[in-house]
């Protein structure tokens, strides 16, 4: 049967189009991939290929015309063995209609009626912390060794797990969270990279895609805005563009937030850019056992897990109990300290002011419950929901900015999920809205302080 | 490093270099014939389906580019890596996937390799050892350079085929990626496919050095120019380049000369080169028909080549068939695949 060629389209947005010039005449031959037709819009020009062969049996549209339809017959091809008169039996080859040019693309050819609205989204349950065992052995550690424990831990349990990134071998870590790594695991699993974080960042991701669990340091984490393509083009979206087949396990860590005397372009909390994306995790703990338990999960997850460690808390000393298979579960709050008149949360160097500012204010009479996130994608809305309805007031305290931080979602969630519980507006404390200065006395006053957080406590109390 | 399975390859030999490529046995021409005319056919169809509104977004066709692809996977074993960024249908077709699969995937719809939800830029398939597929111009540089340290790391003897274009080659991450893959010797072929234009730039108008297989001379890396519309050059140099890798003496460039017949993606003005550039390309060094011709030559039937057409012909059409007719990623899907 004949085999109309009909008017194709140049993008999925155009309707029509003019029929420019006919290249091939009727009866001549035609092959696969020949170029019949030109046709073009007011922005491009295109070739009309034929993708059957034969004859050109008619041109139905004549060279010139213009405002032709996508999807309208413009010629006639006839196969081997089919003449003239077989040309009235034309037909469109099979299934021809435009999908999604002129309906909305979702509802193009479904084969079943399909919702308007999308479905709920899954909601993520979070584990409980594991039971540590009365009579533990208690491990004073420094937040740095805890780091260390968790990720030398790791590495004897799975030979996949490496460790790569500026100085974390033969220097033993920029900020020595790595020490003593090369010595037990050798240059094969602790690496040294140039200086290159775009570069090594997509390296680990590479691999990490072949299923080995790269442990990527960056020396910060304001250095990975040079690998933040890496990181959420390919790291976290991977998943999903593949259909479920590929993903990525990895860990990208590092110090974030501010760091003293080190100005702007080094001194950024990165909690609210990463915790916006979908298919990475990201982890952002405070005490030693966090971010031991914390490291230890991320590094087996499989999803990408941002690890965002700070670099004034490394030295920090916490208890750490001694357990073979410490492991903290991603997603779950904590609440540090219990009260009933308002409710604080924050998450890393922002619980320094937060427990600071409790002690203060239960000097005042004011018993504050706070809150480590500890995670902060996915985000335990739970637990800072049950804590604001016993409490009916809310501060967040972060160290990053209040435009679209977290401290803003937290506030949106607390609207969403508690407004009728609410005494008082939730209250932001956060960086100031300007770059890091330099200078002591202002880096000081760009910082959140635990004066603030009292302050801000107070207003919500009324008090 | 693992000791090399292979012993090193035949001495280079390519048309750029004056020398004539090995000749192919008639198994060979066959099979490189076949799997170039399945993409070619492939993505003559892919255009005639976004000329229907089938497929939506970006379609980047590789048409003009086929022996590239086809020459390299005849020179790679089992378990070597590919990459490429997205002009990719080829690619897939080439390592094996399923062209049902990939229309399915560029038409949307649950068949897809990706369940409809990474479209014509984001197709894998661990099974053939394809890692995408990726839209970002370069990142493949570097995500392929990864794969290359992986297979370092476990000790096996894969490399890791990484493809871009002329104007990925231009790109910070390539030459990061570079220095790392000479500094630690991964296995690592940079398949450079010069198709002379970036989108509308030609290569004069955006590259200093013009010859890309000098790109990787300030770290190390040997880079040979190939000409990439012959199949035989192709695998030849695919060879040597493997054999070198295998040999644990790190990475190594082929800039592919070749060339595209279509435009950078469907809405091409094509306003930057003229017909006849185009026109003579096609009629003097087609990729096909240089095949085709020396089979015919050495007196193969029209009938037996009629039989190939007929072949890819058919497995193109089921494949617009299933790629239009099974239905559409269920709405439960949106929010699967995020995390595992």
């Amino acid at each position: 049967m004949p085999i109309q060629v009909l008017m194709p389209a140049l993008s999925p947005t155009m309707e029509k189009g003019n029929l420019a010039k006919w290249l091939k005449k009727e009866g001549e031959t035609i092959k696969s991939g020949d170029v019949i037709a030109e046709i073009e819009t007011d922005k491009a020009t295109m070739e009309v290929e034929a993708t059957d062969e034969g004859t050109l049996g008619k041109i139905l549209i004549p060279e010139g015309t213009a405002d032709v339809a996508v999807n309208t017959p413009i010629a006639t091809i006839l196969a081997d063995g089919e003449s003239a008169a077989d040309l009235g039996k034309a037909s469109a080859p099979a299934k021809q209609e435009r999908a999604a040019e002129s309906a909305p693309p979702a509802a193009a050819k479904a084969e079943a009626p399909q919702p308007k609205a999308a479905p709920a989204a899954p909601q993520a349950v979070a584990e409980p912390d594991p039971e540590v065992p009365a009579g533990t052995e208690m491990v004073t550690q420094t937040i740095r060794e805890a780091l260390r424990d968790a990720m030398a831990e790791e590495m004897r349990r799975d030979a996949d797990v490496f460790v790569m990134g500026e100085e974390v071998a033969e220097y033993q870590g920029a900020y020595k969270v790595t020490q003593g790594l090369l010595q037990e695991f050798g240059a094969k699993r602790v690496i040294d990279t140039p200086i290159t974080e775009h570069g090594f960042a997509g390296v680990g991701v590479g691999a990490a895609m072949t299923g080995l669990k790269p442990i990527v340091e960056f020396m910060t984490f304001n250095f990975a805005m040079q690998a933040i393509d890496q990181i959420i083009n390919s790291a976290a979206k991977t998943l999903y563009m593949s259909g479920g087949q590929m993903g990525c396990s990895i860990v990208f860590r590092g110090p974030n937030g501010a760091a003293a005397r080190v100005a702007a372009q080094h001194s950024q909390d990165y909690s609210s850019w990463y915790s916006h994306i979908p298919g990475l995790k990201v982890v952002a703990p405070y005490s030693a056992a966090d971010a031991k338990g914390l490291l230890k999960a991320a590094i087996r997850d499989p999803n990408p897990v941002i690890f965002l460690e700070n670099e004034v808390l490394y030295g920090h000393t916490g208890e750490v109990p001694k357990l073979d298979d410490f492991i903290i579960p991603i997603g779950k709050a904590r609440i540090v300290r219990s009260g009933s008149h308002v409710t604080i949360i924050s998450w890393s160097n922002g619980m320094t002011y937060a427990l600071k500012a409790a002690d203060e204010l239960a000097k005042d009479g004011i018993e504050a419950e706070v809150i480590d996130l500890r995670t902060l994608r996915p985000m335990d809305t739970e637990t800072i929901i049950s804590s604001v309805k016993k409490t009916g007031r809310a501060v967040t305290v972060e160290e990053g900015w209040a435009q679209s931080g977290v401290g803003a979602e937290i506030a949106a969630r607390i609207m969403e999920n508690a407004f009728d519980y609410l005494d008082a507006p939730v209250a932001r404390v956060s960086g100031k809205d300007v770059p890091m200065p330099y200078a002591a006395n202002l880096e000081k006053l760009a910082l959140p302080s635990a004066a603030e957080v009292v302050e801000a406590a107070k207003a919500v109390c009324y008090r | 490093m693992a000791a090399p399975k292979k012993a090193a390859a035949s001495p280079p030999q390519d048309k750029t270099n004056g020398g004539s490529p090995p000749e192919f046995t008639r198994e060979q021409e066959l099979k490189a014939l076949r799997d170039m005319l399945l993409i070619r056919r492939f993505e003559e169809k892919a255009g005639q389906l976004y000329g229907m509104g089938a497929i939506g977004g970006f379609c980047h066709l590789y048409i003009g580019q086929e022996a590239v692809v086809v020459g390299m996977q005849m020179a790679l074993k089992e378990g070597d890596q590919v990459i490429t960024g997205y002009r990719d249908h080829g690619h897939m077709l080439a390592t094996g996937m399923d062209a049902n699969g990939v229309m399915a995937e560029l038409t949307g719809r649950r068949g897809g390799y990706s369940k409809g939800k990474g479209g014509s830029m984001h197709m894998f398939s661990k099974e053939k050892h394809f890692y995408g597929g990726h839209g970002i111009v370069g990142a493949q540089v570097s995500l392929g350079t990864g794969l290359a340290f992986a297979n370092h790391y476990r000790g096996n003897d894969n490399v890791s085929v990484t493809y871009f274009g002329d104007g990925a080659a231009n790109q910070g991450q390539v030459y990061e990626s570079f220095n790392m893959a000479e500094l630690w010797k991964l296995p690592v072929i940079y398949v450079i496919e010069n198709n002379r234009y970036a989108m509308g730039t030609s290569v004069s108008r955006a590259s200093a050095q013009q010859d890309f297989s000098k790109r990787g001379a300030s770290f190390n890396i040997p880079g040979k120019q190939v000409d990439g519309m012959d199949v035989r050059a192709v695998k030849a140099a695919g060879e040597e380049a493997a054999a070198w890798c295998r040999a644990g003496k790190g990475p190594f460039i082929l800039e592919m000369q070749t060339y595209r017949y279509r435009g950078h993606s469907m809405s091409d003005p094509a306003k930057y080169r003229t017909r006849e550039e185009v026109e003579k390309v096609r009629h003097d060094q087609d990729p096909i028909e240089q095949v085709r011709n020396r089979l015919l030559a050495a007196k193969v039937s029209e009938q037996d080549l009629k039989a190939i057409d007929a072949e890819v012909r058919d497995i193109v059409n089921a494949s617009a068939d299933f790629a239009q007719h099974d239905p559409e990623p269920d709405a439960a899907e949106l929010w699967t695949d995020v995390y595992r």
